[in-house]
C-alpha cells in the first residue's frame, strides 16, 4: 500500500459524493411533480413521446397499475431482445459474420440485461453482432436502470402520500428519466470516453501485420456508446470479454475515474433525492456517513491484500510486490482494488480486473458487499433495499424499545413486515439454494476452473452476483452450459422481480395509510445511533445467513493460504 | 389490454431512439471530433497499419520491448485473463514459466528485481503498459541486439514514460508500441 494509492482511492469516493449531492437536488425537481424550468426544453420531445407510446400523463396510478405497466413493458423487452440474439446471425451491420446465440444463451443475456445484472456467459467481441450491441444489449442498459430508477421513485411517492392511492404515472416517470437524465449525461460521456481512446466505429475488425509480421485482427465496434450507460446506468456488461480491463473499453487512468465516477453518482444522488422528498436531510447524512464507512473499509481491505501480494508467489518464486495476475499496469493494485469495491457496492458488475485471481480476502470484499446488496446499491434498487431493512430495522428495535414501529410517519404493521420479510429472504434463498445444486451435481461442478475451495467461491459468487443482479464474476467458472444459463437466468429474474413486487405491495399499503405527525414517543430514524442498529441489523442478517457458505470459501482458502506457507 | 398494446409501442420507439438512432449519432459526431481514437488508435509504420496503440501484441524479438504475458496469446479478438486463483498450483507453474523466460531472455536480472507485473498475466491479455522498471530491465538486452546504446533507450523511456495522475491515479509505466516505434525510428535512421 502506497501513500498516493490509498489518497487516490478516498479521492474517488470523494468526488462521487461531490457530484452525488447535487445530482440528487436535480432528480428530486425532476420528479417531485412540479413544473420547472427545464420543462420548456424537454416538453416538446417528450409530448412527441407519449403519444408514439399511447400514454396519458395525466392518468394517475395506484401501485398496481404502476406495477403492471412497470412488468408488461420489461417482458415486451426481453422478448424483443431475445429475438435480435436469436437472430443477429441474419441481422445486418455484423461484420464479423457472427451466428445467432442458441436458445439458452439468448435466454440468459436476455434476463441478464433486462433485470441489469449484465451477467456475461459470452465473450462479446466474438458472440455479439454490432446491431445485438446496440439494439440488444446498449438499448437495455438504459431501460433496466430506468425500470430500477422509477421503482425506487414509485417508493418513496408512497411513503410521503397522505391516505392517498396515487404513487404517480408509469409511462411519465420512465419516458423523463430518459430524455432529462440518462440520455443527456451518455451522450455527453461517450464523446469523452471517444476522445479518451474508445472506439465507436461501424467498420469491421482491422487485421494488421504487426511489429514482427505476424496477423493480428483487433475488433472494435461501437464501444463507446455502450460503455457510456454501462457505467452510468450501473449495468457493468462490457462491449468485449474482459470487460472494463480491456483497453479499448477503459484506455487510461484517467477514462478509469470517470468510470467510476459514473458508476457511483445517480445511485448516491438518489439517496440525497430520497432525503428531500421525506424533507429531512439528515436522514440521508446519516446513510451516507454508514454506507460511505463500509465502502471505504471495503475498498482498502481489497487494496491491503492486493498490495501485499501472493505470498504463495513470494514463497516458492521469490516474487515480490502486489499481485498482478490479473490487473493491468495502467491501474494496478490501488485503482483496481477500489474499482472492485465500487462496482459491487453499487452493483454495477464491470470490472477492470479479474477478481477471480484476487487473493482470498480481497475477492471475499467484491462477495460481501452483493450479499449485502445496499453499500448504496444498483440504480433505484439500492434505496429500495436500504428502505427494506430500514423498516426491519424500525421493527426490529421497536420491539426492544417497546414503541408501535413507524418509519418517515408510517405505521409499520404486520402487512408490511410480512412483505420486508419476503423481500429479505428471497435473496439469501436463491443464492444458497441453486449454489448448493449446482455443487452437488456434475453438470454444476464441470464448470469450475480452479480447485479446492477457491471453486466453491466461483459457484458461491456467480449466484450472488445474479441474485444481486451485479454481473460481475469469478469468471474462471464456466457459465455457458444449458444448466448455468438456465439456472443463472431464473435466478436474476426472481431476484429482480419478487423484491420489487413486494416493495410496490409495501409501497401501496403506505400510501393509503395517514402521515402521523413524529411526536416524543417516536422512535427517530435519523440519528446516528439508529444508523448504527441499521449497520448492525443487515450485518447480522447478512452474515448469519451467509457465513457458513463464506467460511468454506474465501475465508478457508486464507486459512490454506496460511497453513500452505508454514509448511 | 392497453398496458400490452402501450408496451409494444414503447418497445419499438425506445428501441429505435435509444438501440439505433444514439448510437449512430454517436458513431457521426465522434468520427468528426476523434478520428484517429473512434477507429482503434491504428498506428502505421511505412504506410502500412502494425497494430493500435492502445492493444498488445505478441513481441518476442530481443530488440524489441516486449509486453507483459498474456493469458490468451494477444489475441485483440478474444481478450480474457487467466483467472487462475491465488492458490491455484496452475497459477504457480504458469508464473514461473514466464519467469524463466524472462530470466533466459535477460541473463544476469535478478528475480528480487522482477516486477510482479512483468512475470503475472494481465487481466485483458492485452496490456498495452509495462513498468518503467519492467522496461528498464530490458534495456540492457535490446542495446545487445540493436546497437543503440542503453543510455539513449533509457533516454527514451524516460520520454515516453507516463506518471500517475495528479500524482494519485495510476501508476509510473511506458507504453510498449511507442517505445518499439521508437525503436525502429531509431535504426531506420542510423
Amino acid at each position: 500500500m502506497t501513500i498516493a494509492g490509498s489518497i487516490g482511492i478516498l479521492a474517488v469516493i470523494a468526488l462521487i459524493l461531490i457530484i452525488g449531492i447535487p445530482l440528487g437536488d436535480y432528480l428530486y425537481y425532476l420528479f417531485r411533480g412540479e413544473p420547472s424550468r427545464m420543462d420548456k426544453v424537454f416538453h416538446p420531445l417528450e409530448k412527441w413521446l407519449f403519444r408514439a407510446v399511447g400514454a396519458d400523463p395525466s392518468v394517475k396510478m395506484d401501485w398496481k397499475a404502476y406495477l403492471r405497466a412497470l412488468i408488461m413493458v420489461n417482458f415486451a423487452m426481453m422478448i424483443f431482445a431475445y429475438l435480435v440474439f436469436r437472430l443477429q446471425g441474419v441481422l445486418p451491420l455484423n461484420p464479423s459474420h457472427i451466428k445467432g446465440m442458441p436458445w439458452d444463451l439468448a435466454f440468459n443475456t436476455a434476463a441478464s440485461f433486462i433485470t441489469n445484472t449484465n451477467w456475461q456467459n459470452y465473450a462479446g467481441e466474438q458472440s455479439m453482432s454490432y446491431l445485438g450491441q446496440m439494439l440488444g444489449i446498449t438499448y437495455l442498459q438504459f431501460t433496466s436502470a430506468a425500470t430500477g430508477f422509477v421503482a425506487a421513485i414509485a417508493f418513496v411517492r408512497g411513503l410521503i402520500a397522505n391516505r392517498s392511492e396515487s404513487i404517480g404515472n408509469f409511462w411519465v416517470d420512465f419516458i423523463r428519466i430518459h430524455t432529462r437524465l440518462l440520455l443527456p449525461l451518455a451522450f455527453v460521456f461517450s464523446l469523452i470516453l471517444i476522445g479518451l481512446g474508445v472506439p465507436q466505429t461501424l467498420l469491421g475488425p482491422e487485421t494488421v501485420h504487426t511489429l514482427q509480421g505476424v496477423l493480428q485482427t483487433i475488433s472494435r465496434g461501437p464501444v463507446a456508446s455502450l460503455e457510456a450507460i454501462k457505467q452510468l446506468g450501473t449495468n457493468g456488461g462490457g462491449y468485449y470479454n474482459a470487460n472494463s480491463a480491456h483497453p479499448f473499453e477503459n484506455p487510461s487512468a484517467i477514462s478509469n475515474v470517470l468510470e467510476m465516477l459514473a458508476m457511483g453518482i445517480v445511485s448516491t444522488a438518489l439517496v440525497w433525492t430520497f432525503g428531500r422528498f421525506i424533507k429531512n436531510r439528515k436522514q440521508a447524512v446519516v446513510l451516507y456517513v454508514f454506507l460511505t464507512a463500509i465502502l471505504i473499509i471495503g475498498a482498502f481491505i481489497i487494496y491491503s491484500n492486493e498490495a501485499g501480494g501472493n505470498p504463495i508467489l513470494q514463497h516458492v518464486l521469490g516474487i515480490h510486490g502486489s499481485n498482478m495476475e490479473g490487473k493491468e499496469e495502467r491501474f494496478g493494485p490501488a485503482m483496481s482494488s477500489v474499482f472492485a469495491a465500487i462496482t459491487t457496492a453499487f452493483t454495477t458488475g464491470a470490472v477492470n480486473s479479474m477478481h477471480d485471481s484476487y487473493m482470498p480476502m480481497g475477492g471475499f470484499i467484491p462477495l460481501l458487499f452483493m450479499m449485502f446488496n445496499l453499500i448504496f446499491g444498483g440504480k433505484g434498487v439500492g434505496l429500495l433495499n436500504i428502505l427494506m431493512f430500514l423498516i426491519i430495522t424500525v421493527f426490529l428495535s421497536g420491539l426492544m424499545v417497546g414503541r408501535t414501529p413507524e418509519i418517515f410517519g408510517k405505521k409499520i404493521e404486520a402487512r408490511e413486515i410480512k412483505l420486508a420479510t419476503i423481500a429479505m429472504l428471497a435473496h439469501p434463498f436463491i443464492i444458497l439454494v441453486p449454489a448448493a445444486i449446482a455443487l452437488v451435481t456434475k453438470v454444476g461442478t464441470s464448470s469450475i476452473l480452479n480447485p479446492g475451495l477457491h471453486g466453491l467461491t466461483e459457484v458461491l459468487y456467480a449466484y450472488t452476483s445474479a441474485a444481486a443482479n451485479n454481473g460481475s464474476a469469478f469468471a474462471g467458472l464456466n457459465g455457458n452450459t444449458v444448466f448455468y444459463n438456465v439456472t443463472l437466468g431464473l435466478v436474476m429474474l426472481i431476484g429482480r422481480y419478487v423484491s420489487l413486487i413486494a416493495m410496490f405491495a409495501i409501497a401501496g399499503s403506505l400510501a393509503k395509510k395517514a402521515v402521523i405527525p413524529p411526536s416524543a414517543g417516536t422512535l427517530r430514524t435519523d440519528t446516528f445511533a439508529f444508523g448504527g442498529v441499521f449497520v448492525a441489523v443487515f450485518v447480522i442478517v447478512g452474515a448469519l445467513t451467509f457465513f457458513p457458505a463464506l467460511a468454506i470459501g474465501p475465508i478457508g482458502e486464507q486459512l490454506q493460504m496460511w497453513a500452505h506457507l508454514l509448511h | 389490454m392497453v398496458n400490452v398494446w402501450r408496451s409494444i409501442r414503447f418497445t419499438i420507439v425506445f428501441a429505435i431512439i435509444l438501440g439505433l438512432i444514439y448510437p449512430l449519432l454517436v458513431t457521426g459526431i465522434g468520427n468528426v471530433l476523434f478520428p484517429y481514437q473512434a477507429k482503434g488508435s491504428i498506428v502505421s509504420w511505412n504506410g502500412r497499419p502494425v497494430g493500435s496503440m492502445l492493444i498488445a501484441q505478441a513481441v518476442t524479438s530481443p530488440g524489441f520491448f516486449h509486453p507483459r504475458p498474456s493469458a490468451v496469446n494477444y489475441a485483440a479478438n478474444g481478450s480474457g485473463g487467466s483467472n487462475l486463483g491465488p492458490t491455484n498450483p496452475a497459477l504457480v507453474a504458469e508464473v514461473k514459466q514466464n519467469l524463466q523466460t524472462v530470466e533466459r531472455q535477460n541473463p544476469g536480472i535478478k528475480v528480487s528485481q522482477i516486477p510482479p507485473s512483468m512475470v503475472e498475466s494481465s487481466a485483458s491479455g492485452l496490456d498495452p503498459d509495462i513498468s518503467v522498471q519492467d522496461a528498464l530491465l530490458q534495456v540492457p538486452r535490446i542495446s545487445r541486439v540493436t546497437g543503440i546504446s542503453q543510455s539513449s533507450l533509457q533516454q527514451m523511456i524516460q520520454n515516453d514514460e507516463v506518471s500517475p495522475v495528479l500524482g494519485i491515479w495510476g501508476q509510473r509505466m511506458v507504453n510498449v508500441m511507442q517505445l518499439n516505434l521508437a525503436i525502429l525510428h531509431r535504426m531506420g535512421r542510423s
